[in-house]
């Protein structure tokens, strides 16, 4: 019996060096799990692994709907609800893919964010921060094209939106738009442009770029935590960090890969619940650009310039676009250069702690607006909305008709009543206690200040009806506005 | 020899790179050409009104599948007098809406707003409504459709 075990126990152990000895895989994947931390390198440093956790579930889940997924403009709609509704599992995949997605975005973020914290792009790891930087674009643009994948209503316009930025570059404009499409509409080849690059251009891309990250992280090292008092010297770090890291290390391999583990466990049973209780991301509706009634918006990485462009003035907004995204990514880039050497410690950069927080606090304002999206007219408004009993109780009847031209003429979706309504212009609850009859009447028919003229759109009974009933439109314990730059009198009591 | 392996790899590359570099830059190089299109017949469209109407895109590719439904606004001003416009919004493209009541065309995207002509009413738009050309052949409204319009476009 015990001949039999160490015979087998020979052949295996036998097996196991001889692929060693062809393949070096050992070799290769030793050194990565003993390279020495620093001590120090707690729990600010699971999200790059975390980052990466996820990209891994994004490759697999990717692959799956891979198999299943009919890229063809004809067919990807149906393809996606086939693999929502009747594919075993298949909306789960959907699911983790689409949840996995964002929170990639996220954890990146993070990693990022703490990295400019604790200026560990700081001499030698520039170009760690580098390559990071590309791949922070590259999974931007994989997002960007995993929406277009829905091909549903949403992709749909989407496109179009970036066709009309597109449009906007100088000179080349038309042939890159035409590029990007794969022609002169949003059509067949549109989809199979974006399937190439979302399945087989930037996936490789990512992991080309995951690779050299990873390879640079092995040549300098894990930075250390900041410490106030021990700015980076070019002339002096590497070798003082090597001698420190020697004396004072940890390996890799248990001692920071166990809190890896736990994060990244715990990241993905999050994931998992996420995906089974919210499910897939669409698709929307179907992609008939004749339904015309819908309501564009960009997945959540996308919402801030989304909302960003609602704020540009149409004079300057084309450059405001262009160049914007060209001087992000050109500061990114350079500020490994600008901050090469010094002080690391986020106490002793206030400045750069500001930015950091601008940023964030800039992304995360933009986003809301971006969702909750205020400049954009309400559509059915006018239409759906009841106006509030106590504006119209008691009034006259020119005043009781001018509240149902406000809401026919579709004032009502720009401006709110009661709280309801559209909240692009400014609400109306007490707008008679600001403009006189005079002015209501000239702001209506001459517009300005971002609003239509509408003195060709309405009839002259309309416009007094209308005006009527604006000017009933204050509380009852205020004074009706008088003399056009008159000053307001008091409220009496 | 190591000169000859420079030569015949540089040769190979660009006799290589030449049919990948044409097939991917071709939507730059192929030549696509608007055609006149109806919208179907004039009855459709009474004077004084702007209604909805949609065409099938005559640039078609085999996978196109709905996405070349195409949609548009016509106004008819007077008796065999016209405004095509295209359902695009001229700041990004979103689909914009008419409402008849109020004579203006609403964005659901950033708020532009046109009047009934398609000029510029308010909101972000850098420029009026896109306009097809038109024509009336045999009592049908046609329009000379197929590029997706944008600024590029403008005059």
């Amino acid at each position: 019996m015990n001949a039999i075990v160490r015979a087998v126990t020979s052949a295996v152990t036998g097996a196991i060096a001889w692929l060693e000895s062809r393949s070096g895989v050992g070799a290769f994947v030793r050194p990565m799990m003993t390279h020495r931390v620093p001590r120090n390198a707690k729990w600010w440093y699971v999200f790059g692994s975390a980052t990466l956790m996820f990209f891994t579930i994004q490759v697999v889940t990717g692959v799956c709907l891979g198999t299943m997924y009919a890229p063809s403009a004809a067919e990807a709609w149906e393809s996606l609800r086939y693999i929502d509704t009747v594919v075993p599992a298949g909306w789960m995949i959907r699911a983790l893919h689409g949840w996995s997605s964002n929170a990639m975005v996220v954890m990146m973020a993070i990693h990022m964010i703490q990295v400019f914290l604790h200026a560990s792009y700081k001499y030698p790891r520039e170009l760690n921060w580098i390559t990071g930087v590309f791949l922070l674009l590259t999974v931007l643009a994989l997002a960007f094209t995993g929406q277009v994948m829905r091909w549903d209503q949403d992709a749909y316009w989407g496109l179009g939106i970036g066709a009309s930025i597109t449009d906007r570059i100088p000179v080349f404009g038309s042939q890159i738009r035409d590029l990007m499409l794969g022609g002169p509409i949003i059509g067949g080849e549109t989809l199979n442009r974006f399937f190439a690059l979302h399945v087989f251009i930037l996936p490789g891309a990512a992991i080309g770029l995951v690779g050299l990250h990873l390879a640079l992280i092995m040549r300098h090292g894990i930075s250390e935590m900041p410490k106030r008092g021990e700015p980076v010297d070019p002339a002096t770090y590497t070798e003082a960090y090597e001698a420190r890291i020697k004396k004072d290390g940890v390996p890799f391999h248990p001692d920071a890969s166990q809190r890896d583990m736990v994060f990244c466990g715990a990241c993905l049973i999050a994931l998992v619940v996420l995906a089974a209780v919210y499910g897939p991301f669409g698709p929307g509706g179907e992609p008939d650009p004749t339904l015309i009634d819908t309501n564009p918006r960009p997945d959540y990485p996308f919402m801030w310039i989304f909302g960003a462009v609602s704020l540009l003035p149409p004079s300057s907004e084309t450059v405001v676009m262009l160049v914007t995204p060209v001087l992000l990514v050109g500061g990114l880039l350079l500020v490994p250069f600008l901050g090469k050497a010094g002080e690391r410690a986020p106490s002793r950069r206030p400045a750069m702690v500001l930015v950091a927080a601008f940023s964030v606090i800039a992304i995360a304002s933009l986003t809301w607006e971006g969702m909750t999206s205020p400049w954009s007219p309400v559509m059915n408004a006018w239409s759906s909305l009841p106006t509030p009993g106590h504006f119209v109780r008691g009034r006259s009847p020119l005043e009781t008709q001018g509240a149902i031209v406000f809401q026919y003429a579709q004032c009502r979706n720009c401006h709110e009543l009661g709280g309801l309504g559209g909240k692009r212009g400014p609400s109306l609850d007490e707008i008679a206690t600001q403009m006189t009859p005079e002015q209501l009447t000239r702001q209506v028919s001459q517009g300005g200040g971002n609003m239509p003229a509408y003195g060709k759109n309405l009839s002259s009974a309309q416009m007094s009806a209308v005006v009527a009933f604006l000017s009933t439109l204050k509380p009852s314990d205020e004074a009706a506005a008088e003399i056009p730059g008159a000053l307001l009198p008091l409220p009496t009591r | 020899m190591f000169k000859l392996g420079a030569g015949l790899m540089g040769i190979g590359a660009v006799i290589t790179a030449i049919p990948v570099i044409g097939f991917a830059m071709g939507p730059t190089r192929r030549k696509y050409a608007n055609q006149w299109t109806s919208l179907g017949s004039l009855e459709k469209f009474p004077i004084g009104e702007t209604r909805f109407a949609t065409f099938l895109n005559p640039i078609k590719q085999p996978t196109d599948g709905e996405s070349i439904k195409t949609a548009c606004w016509v106004r008819c001003i007077s008796e065999g007098k016209f405004q095509v416009f295209a359902i695009n919004c001229a700041h990004l493209g979103c689909p914009v809406r008419w409402f008849a009541q109020s004579k203006l065309f609403l964005c659901p995207c950033h708020g532009g707003a046109y009047y009934e002509d398609g000029s510029r009413a308010a909101g972000p738009p850098p420029r009026g409504l896109f306009e097809y050309e038109w024509k009336v052949v045999d009592g049908n409204l046609l329009i000379d459709a197929g590029r997706l319009p944008g600024l590029e476009d403008s005059t």
